[in-house]
């Protein structure tokens, strides 16, 4: 028998972490910048002055107060620029998926008068298909257009679709899975000239930053950004919302950003979005380019490999940063835990979605044959991304694969 | 007012003959232990047959309550008042003041219920009732008498201090763990294994427990899984030791070596004998499976006959005549099941044939694991010379 007391002589050390012995060379690649990306130095910066030196609530009548106002209105102002846009157009939000819900229900509740018809598509991402579901149960009617094998939208089926009660179109620019853009302009002209009235929602979180936008332009009447997709902090994001459009606020308190988004504004998350705004649109040419020359270079490895397919389109046919693969034989979790080993990471469809392991609704809209939706890896970059790191990714791709389809269910 | 003492009785221990104390002291040491995580401080003594939790600063009721609740051994938690002996009024008056403060609203019947543990006190017991009976309806007209069936009971003991207590909160009964040796539990991340652990602990089983992670196949997050589930066992059990055995090699071989369909029975058999080689080195003297007769293919009559063939270890498998619904409802109630059910893969399920075997014979996995003489010791050795140890 086990003598009493033995508990307590028994206790755990506290740690018993294991050592682990590496002999390989291996490098660290980070290929999952679409679900987020490390900040950039600057945006470190100033998000620590901010916390620690500059920390006044915008709202406060004295010194400190303006202080903080100050960084705000540049904030606004930086990223009014690049969308050629007016500051006061700037709301800002906690992130995407807020300025999603926003942009959403609250022209949707603002506008039902006006009808309540709703375009969208069938591959958006969660934070605008959930808001939709939720409309749909407020009485809203959602038509949903489906994608062809480049993941487009096409423009006659969005003309048909539009009714006399539509109110609202919401497409997404980028999408998140396989990086397919869409005819964004195109796609605002069919509505217009159909009824200006409509409004025109696009997601562009993971369009922000790579493309110039420019939504005077191209007929964007409001456009959700995400500060952490483009090295800036996570939690802050905005929603650009011309001037004309009927819209109510989400969220309701102490009337900060002219009433449209209640709650002590988060300074330092502002602040480090339009640091990261700024640093992304400086030699924006350049940079996209050279993030192009990465994903042509990354797709054409990818198709040196057998059983290999490649999802996205290359060079400014898609997103820069986006390469969707599948991998035939492999799933696509297995694969994502090897290649973790390695000290690669990339996601399996969609990160937001991959907690839920239903099949993508992109992959399969664009017509990814079933036995690879399963199977499919996204693989995207950021301004940090190398091409020695590509190598080294095939590399190891090369190594694993024929192990990894040796085995199999079933 | 609040609640200062509590006194905790138990059930089983209490006819355990010489080895009594043996159990007291287990008991005592697991109130210890558990009280430690709870913000406050307290002292457990025991004194004449009786367990005392004593506060001696601010502590939140019901985080006392809960973690009392999780220790095996207790079979009831009565919080009490203690007040010094200073006389039979001021007996009466504490009494009296007891039933005014903890019962606001006073419609309800009672019944006294005095024990003489001192027997020089002046009053005994039958007086002692009578009295109190007595007073409490006179104080509180609303209050009426019932022997047989009362709201409230309120027990009165009259030791070198008083205790006086009304309020009888149910304990998880069993008994103290550490008091009957050690089990190795093969942990899976299911629903099942956590309440295979939990029941065979509530019989004062301490648990060590091994996870096979089987990498890339099964994640970080299916391995951090089962480390939660460990943690959420030890409320119960007191400390895990996991073992968290790297399963992939041995997976693989077998999957190279034998047919398919016997995969999941060879595989459960290297878990057996790897947990048993585990369990020589920690003390632990049987297994916990969370098994149940007809579940899966894996838990066949013929398929637990052939598994528990690859050990000569007991093997418990305390859900074994459990429904999953029943396993379900426990594992509720032991608060396992949300994490239980998240969806990560685990290394049972990744190589699963289209049609396992359901019938099993002994002799043609024995022919099927002859194939695999070659390499296997080696393999098992390395998976045990490298199990990574975490005490959860």
């Amino acid at each position: 028998m086990t003598e009493p007391g033995e508990q307590l002589t028994d206790i755990p050390p506290k740690s018993m972490d294991r050592e682990e012995e590496r002999n390989e060379p291996y490098m660290e690649a980070y290929f999952d910048n679409s679900a987020t990306t490390r900040v950039l130095e600057p945006v470190r910066d100033i998000v620590v002055k901010i916390m620690t030196e500059d920390y006044g609530n915008p709202s406060a009548k004295h010194k400190k107060g303006m202080e903080a106002e100050r960084y705000i209105k540049e904030a606004a102002e930086i990223i009014a620029g690049t969308l050629k846009v007016a500051p006061k157009e700037i709301v800002f939000t906690s992130g995407g998926s807020e300025s999603n819900n926003m942009a959403l229900i609250e022209t949707a509740m603002a506008n039902k008068r006006a009808g309540n018809h709703i375009i969208s598509t069938g591959i958006e991402h969660a934070s605008v298909y959930n808001p939709l579901a939720f409309l749909e149960e407020q009485g809203f009617l959602v038509t949903y257009l489906p994608v062809d094998a480049q993941g487009h939208i096409r423009l006659d089926e969005l003309e048909a679709a539009i009714r006399p009660e539509t109110i609202l179109v919401s497409i997404m620019y980028v999408n998140n899975e396989i990086g397919a853009v869409e005819p964004i302009e195109a796609i605002s002209k069919v509505i217009k000239k159909k009824n200006p009235s409509i409004l025109f929602h696009v997601d562009a979180i993971q369009a922000y930053g790579k493309f110039v936008i420019r939504p005077k332009r191209q007929g964007i009447d409001l456009l959700s950004v995400s500060a952490h997709k483009i090295h800036g902090p996570k939690g802050v994001g905005f929603l650009y919302i011309d001037q004309r459009v009927k819209i109510r606020p989400l969220i309701y308190g102490g009337g900060q950003q002219r009433g449209m988004r209640s709650g002590t504004e988060n300074v330092p998350g502002i602040a480090g979005m339009g640091v990261a705004a700024n640093m992304m649109y400086t030699d924006h040419g350049e940079k996209m380019r050279s993030m192009i020359t990465l994903k042509d270079y990354m797709i054409d490895r990818l198709s040196e490999i057998d059983g290999v397919t490649v999802n996205s389109l290359p060079g400014d046919l898609s997103a820069p940063q986006i390469v969707s693969a599948s991998f035939l034989g492999i799933r696509s979790e297995v694969l994502l835990h090897a290649l973790e080993d390695k000290e690669i990471y990339v996601s399996s469809g969609s990160a937001c979605s991959s907690n839920h392991p239903a099949v993508s609704g992109t992959l399969k809209g664009i017509g990814v044959k079933p036995e690879l939706l399963d199977s499919t890896l996204r693989f995207s970059f950021g301004v940090y991304n190398t091409k020695e790191e590509v190598d080294y990714c095939i590399d190891v791709l090369k190594e694993l694969l024929p192990v990894l389809r040796r085995y199999q269910r079933g | 007012m609040q609640y200062q003492s509590f006194l905790i009785k138990y059930a089983e221990i209490g006819v355990k003959g010489k080895n009594r104390y043996l159990f007291e002291d287990a008991l005592v040491t697991q109130i210890r232990h558990s009280l430690k995580r709870v913000d406050g401080d307290f002292i457990v003594s025991k004194e004449s047959g009786r367990i005392y939790v004593n506060a001696e600063s601010e502590y939140d009721f019901d985080e006392v309550i809960e973690a009392l609740k999780c220790i095996f051994g207790i079979a009831a938690i009565c919080p009490m008042i203690q007040v010094e002996d200073n006389g039979y009024e001021d007996l009466k008056k504490q009494v009296q003041s007891y039933v005014d403060e903890f019962y606001e609203d006073k419609n309800f019947t009672f019944k006294v219920n005095a024990r003489r543990g001192n027997k020089k006190y002046p009053v005994n017991s039958e007086q002692i009732n009578r009295d109190l009976g007595e007073l409490i309806l006179h104080a509180f007209p609303e209050t009426k008498v019932d022997v047989h069936k009362p709201d409230v009971m309120l027990h009165v003991e009259v030791r070198n201090k008083i205790n006086i207590y009304s309020h009888v909160i149910p304990g998880p009964g069993g008994m103290p763990v550490g008091t009957n040796g050690k089990a190795m539990l093969l942990l899976s991340g299911g629903i099942d294994s956590p309440v295979a652990g939990y029941m065979i602990a509530k019989r004062g089983v301490k648990i060590d427990a091994v996870y096979f992670h089987a990498p890339p196949y099964t994640s970080e997050r299916a391995k951090q899984k089962v480390v939660d589930l460990a943690k959420l066992v030890s409320k119960y059990s007191g400390p895990i030791r996991l073992h968290i055995v790297n399963f992939t090699d041995i997976q693989l071989y077998i999957y190279d070596k034998c047919p398919h369909e016997e995969l999941t029975i060879i595989m459960r058999r290297y878990m057996m004998r790897i947990a048993e080689r585990l369990s020589e080195e920690s003390g632990a003297m049987a297994l916990i499976t969370g098994e149940s007769i007809g579940q899966v293919a894996s838990q066949t009559m013929q398929s637990l006959a052939a598994t528990d063939a690859a050990t000569t270890m007991p093997v418990f498998r305390p859900v074994i005549g459990f429904d999953k619904q029943e396993i379900v409802d426990v594992s509720e109630k032991i608060g396992t099941y949300e994490t239980s059910v998240l969806p990560f893969e685990d290394c049972c399920t990744i190589f699963v044939a289209k049609h396992p075997v359901t019938k099993p014979s002994l002799k043609m996995i024995e022919r099927s694991e002859e194939k695999l003489e070659e390499k296997i010791d080696e393999l098992v050795e390395t998976a045990i010379s490298t199990v990574e140890k975490v005490w959860c």
